[in-house]
């Protein structure tokens, strides 16, 4: 996992930036850590967009500092920028490949603007063509491709000159679920095989949640949120977190939350987070044989983010106050969450 | 390459029959009227293609702005480009007989039809440069290129076919061009469409001059649109 110890690969103190007195990018500060797949997540017009800028090179910052495997971009000259450009690879939305140029060669392009002799160029592009798994479509044009394809080939080129972070701007955002799914496999693939370090720059939920190990919320050019993806996903604490997250987490049905109140009813209702070791647990039998309540399931979510279980669950229990008193217990002890919402 | 003396033509005026000045005149004059195209436009791509990229790469918002440089260069470009040819080339003979020596004749003309169609191409050049994915350039841009490298690696070829296609234009407006450079001392078939078809409204002459210019355009339209279409379909565009 992540060590704080270890030099960051990439950091930023403090960074600003305005446009027309607007600030897009709020005393930003943040690390990156090799190997880890960083995810970050905001609304479109956080600042996204502008951060990455920034990083590559594309926009100025007004003040703060942006380290690159310990260089400060801002005090480097041209010539240097462009070598430390090189070490970072990037995958867009819309690919952005070469339409008039073979798949191979735009595969190669990185290595040909670094001044490489073409039977390397070749070499190498083969090589990676074989990774992703399109060393078939050679020859081909980038308009005779999928989507899915441009991007595995926009992977490649990315990866062309052996970069140490990869930047990938909603490189999924253009592709339907099932295409999603193959990218960000190939991803994780890469993360683990080659040590690549991944920032996936999105708005979509799923993605970060289906790979990244870390995750960064930003929200008008600040950071509001920050931590391990389970974590975030079990006790969102900010507004803008808890909305993004909305899709995710479950809701009561709307049957049930009209009639809810806070005083008297049938059935107390208990909003409850499960995870890790916990979650593994017949956790429901647990609680019977434990406190001798029985609980239902009105509504809920059991999956597995990065192989950790998590549940989220809106439990139904006798409205009794010393059953529940004692659920209460069993379940501040157990989950991440445990809350009486309301009777019903 | 010479020119038909004035003299030859008053002399041969009532004695030539319509088939014998089509025969004795028009080879010479679709030579002519060939020659200068294909010289002004080599001028035409030669200076007009760096202009066009230099009004590109200077634009606001690209990756080499500057616009001390992109609006004195336009404002030239379009005041070229208002001057209607045939006010241009009268304008322009004193500087003529500077550069040329002469301000009649076929070359005379090549160098006022470059001047006129120059401007033209390289706004055209200007657009289809534009046409080039802003976010493709700056893809490649983050990889380190240099500024020539993504003129040279991205800008021109993605643009090519559109370039293609602004170039045809340009030849054939250098046609009808020359046709009018027949009012000013230029040879080719605007001489002879003006001499014999319109001063001595001879209609034959006319007709067979409008239908060679026609076929001539037709020629250079398809030839381009071929060029233009084979690159295109290479890249397989159906996607």
């Amino acid at each position: 996992m992540v060590n704080d110890s270890t030099p960051p690969l990439l950091e930023l103190r403090n960074v600003s930036r305005s446009f027309l007195g607007e600030k897009v990018l709020d005393s930003l500060s943040f690390r990156i850590q090799k190997g880890e797949i960083l995810g970050l997540l905001g609304r479109s017009g956080a600042g996204k967009s502008t951060l990455i800028r920034c990083i590559n090179g594309l926009e100025r910052i007004d003040s703060g500092d942006i380290l690159f495997e310990g260089k400060n971009l801002s005090l480097v000259r041209d010539e240097e920028y462009r070598l430390i450009q090189r070490r970072i690879g990037m995958i867009f939305q819309y690919f952005n490949l070469l339409s008039s140029q073979r798949i191979i060669d735009n595969v190669a392009l990185p290595l040909k603007l670094a001044g490489e002799n073409k039977i390397t160029r070749r070499k190498r592009a083969y090589e990676l063509l074989d990774l992703v798994g399109l060393s078939d479509k050679a020859n081909s044009y980038p308009g005779q491709l999928s989507g899915g394809q441009q991007q595995r080939v926009a992977i490649a080129r990315a990866l062309a000159y052996n970069p140490s972070v990869l930047l990938s701007d909603e490189a999924t955002s253009a592709l339907d679920s099932e295409t999603t799914q193959s990218i960000l496999e190939l991803l994780v693939n890469l993360n683990r095989q080659m040590h690549l370090t991944i920032v996936l720059i999105t708005h979509e939920v799923e993605v970060v949640r289906l790979v990244a190990t870390r995750l960064i919320v930003v929200d008008r050019g600040k950071i509001v949120e920050e931590g391990s993806i389970k974590d975030i996903f079990i006790g969102p604490q900010s507004v803008v977190t808890r909305s993004l997250l909305q899709i995710f987490v479950p809701r009561l049905p709307k049957i049930i939350a009209e009639k809810i109140n806070c005083f008297y009813g049938k059935d107390a209702i208990f909003e409850f987070y499960i995870s890790g070791k916990e979650a593994s647990q017949p956790f429901l039998n647990n609680l019977e044989a434990e406190t001798g309540v029985v609980a239902r399931i009105l509504q809920g979510r059991f999956e597995f983010i990065q192989n950790e279980p998590i549940g989220l669950f809106f439990l139904a229990i006798e409205a009794n106050q010393k059953k529940m008193d004692m659920a209460y217990a069993w379940l501040k002890c157990h989950g991440d969450k445990s809350e009486l919402v309301g009777y019903v | 390459m010479h020119g038909l003396n004035a003299m030859e033509i008053k002399a041969s005026l009532w004695v030539m029959s319509n088939i014998e000045i089509l025969f004795r005149l028009l080879p010479e004059a679709v030579f002519d009227t060939l020659w200068m195209t294909c010289a002004s436009s080599f001028f035409a791509l030669l200076f007009g293609l760096p202009l066009g990229l230099l009004l590109y790469t200077t634009s606001s918002g690209n990756f080499r702005q500057n616009l001390w440089i992109h609006r004195p260069v336009s404002v030239v470009v379009d005041s070229l480009r208002t001057i209607p040819f045939i006010i241009l080339a009268a304008g322009m003979m004193p500087l003529t007989r500077i550069v040329v020596g002469k301000a009649v004749g076929n070359e005379a003309m090549i160098f006022v039809l470059s001047v006129s169609a120059i401007p033209f191409y390289a706004r055209m050049a200007e657009l289809s440069f534009r046409g080039v994915d802003k976010n493709l350039i700056e893809a490649v841009r983050v990889m380190g290129a240099t500024r020539f490298q993504i003129i040279w690696e991205v800008a021109i070829p993605e643009a090519l076919s559109s370039l293609i296609i602004g170039f045809t234009v340009t030849v054939i407006s250098i046609v009808a061009a020359s046709a009018m450079a027949g009012f000013i001392g230029g040879n080719g078939l605007g001489r002879l469409a003006i001499s014999y078809g319109y001063q001595r409204y001879n209609p034959v002459v006319m007709i067979s001059v409008i239908f060679i210019l026609i076929l001539l355009n037709i020629a250079i339209q398809w030839f381009g649109d071929r060029m233009a279409h084979k690159i295109e379909k290479i890249k397989g565009s159906d996607c």
